[in-house]
C-alpha cells in the first residue's frame, strides 16, 4: 500500500508552503495592527515548518533532522507569541494603541 | 488523479484561502478564526506527510495555545483603532514585494531538480522520533526548554507594571 506522501510530488508541498509564506509577507507589510502582524508572522513560521517536514520526509531518510527542526520551530513560535504579546500589551498600556505606525520614535 | 492528490489539493486550497482571509478581512476576530483554520489545514499537511506527532503538536500548540493567546491579545488591546485600521496605505507595495518573493520561490522550485524517487519515503513512528529527539538532540532540546521558560518569565515581567503583583 502506497503512502500518501509517495503519491504527491515534493514540489506540491514546496509550492503550497511558498504561497503561504508570501501571504504572510503581504500580511506583515500591509497590516498596521501589531496583533495582526503577529498572526501573519505565525503564517510564515508555519510555511517554513511545512518545508522542513517535506524535505525531511522526501530526502532525509531515517535521520529526522527536518522533523526535529520543525519541532523546534513550533516551540520557538510559542515562546515568540508569548513574548510579543507581552510587549504589545505594554505598548498598549503606555500609548493606548496597537497601531505600529503610532509607535515610531526609533524610526529615523 | 489519486485520492491522496485530491485530499492534498483540498487541504492546500483551504490553507491558502484561510491565510488570505487572515491578511485581508477587516474584522480582527474573523482574522484570528481564519488563522486557526489555516493552522488546522497545515496539520492536515503533516498527516499527509505521515507525521502524526507533528500534526498533534500543531493542533495542540498552534491551533490551541497560540490561537488562544492571540485572541486574548486582541481582547486586551481593543482600542479605538481596531475596527477601522486593518490595512495600511502601503498595501500595493506589500503586494508587489510578496508577489515578487512568491514568484522567486516558484521559479526556484520549478528550476531545481528534486528527488523523484518517491519509493524512498520513510514512515516516521512517534517512538523513533522520540528516540532521536532524546538521544541525538538532547542538548538542543534542553536549551530550547530553558529558552521557553526565559521567554515566558520575560513576557510576565514585561507585561506587568511596576508596583503590581
Amino acid at each position: 500500500m502506497e503512502t500518501a506522501a509517495e503519491q504527491i510530488p515534493l514540489e506540491h508541498f514546496l509550492f503550497a508552503a511558498g504561497v503561504l509564506f508570501s501571504i504572510g509577507v503581504y500580511g506583515v507589510l500591509s497590516r498596521r495592527n501589531a496583533v495582526l502582524i503577529l498572526m501573519s508572522v505565525e503564517l510564515m513560521l508555519n510555511a517554513v515548518a511545512v518545508n522542513f517536514v517535506a524535505f525531511a520526509v522526501y530526502t532525509d531518510g531515517a535521520l529526522f533532522r527536518g522533523l526535529i527542526f520543525a519541532v523546534f520551530v513550533i516551540i520557538i513560535a510559542a515562546a515568540e507569541v508569548g513574548l510579543a504579546l507581552g510587549i504589545i500589551l505594554r505598548v498598549f498600556r503606555n500609548r493606548a494603541t496597537a497601531n505600529v505606525d503610532e509607535v515610531s520614535q526609533l524610526k529615523w | 488523479m489519486t485520492v491522496a492528490n485530491l485530499v492534498f489539493y483540498l487541504i492546500a486550497m483551504l490553507a491558502i484561502v484561510a491565510a488570505l482571509g487572515v491578511v485581508t478581512v477587516p474584522n480582527v476576530v474573523h482574522a484570528a478564526l481564519f488563522l486557526i483554520l489555516s493552522l488546522l489545514a497545515v496539520a492536515g499537511f503533516y498527516i499527509l506527510l505521515s507525521n502524526e506527532f507533528l500534526a498533534i503538536a500543531q493542533v495542540l500548540i498552534y491551533a490551541g495555545a497560540v490561537a488562544t493567546i492571540i485572541i486574548f491579545g486582541l481582547m486586551l488591546t481593543r482600542g479605538t483603532d481596531l475596527p477601522t485600521v486593518s490595512v495600511g496605505g502601503q498595501w500595493p507595495l506589500a503586494l508587489l514585494a510578496s508577489g515578487a518573493f512568491g514568484g522567486a520561490v516558484a521559479a526556484a522550485v520549478i528550476d531545481s531538480t528534486w528527488p523523484r524517487d518517491v519509493g524512498e519515503v520513510t514512515l516516521v513512528s512517534i517512538s523513533d522520533l522520540g528516540a532521536v529527539l532524546f538521544k541525538d538532540w538532547l542538548l538542543p532540546f534542553e536549551i530550547v526548554s530553558v529558552v521557553l521558560l526565559v521567554a515566558l518569565i520575560g513576557a510576565i515581567m514585561i507585561s506587568t507594571q511596576e508596583g503590581e503583583a
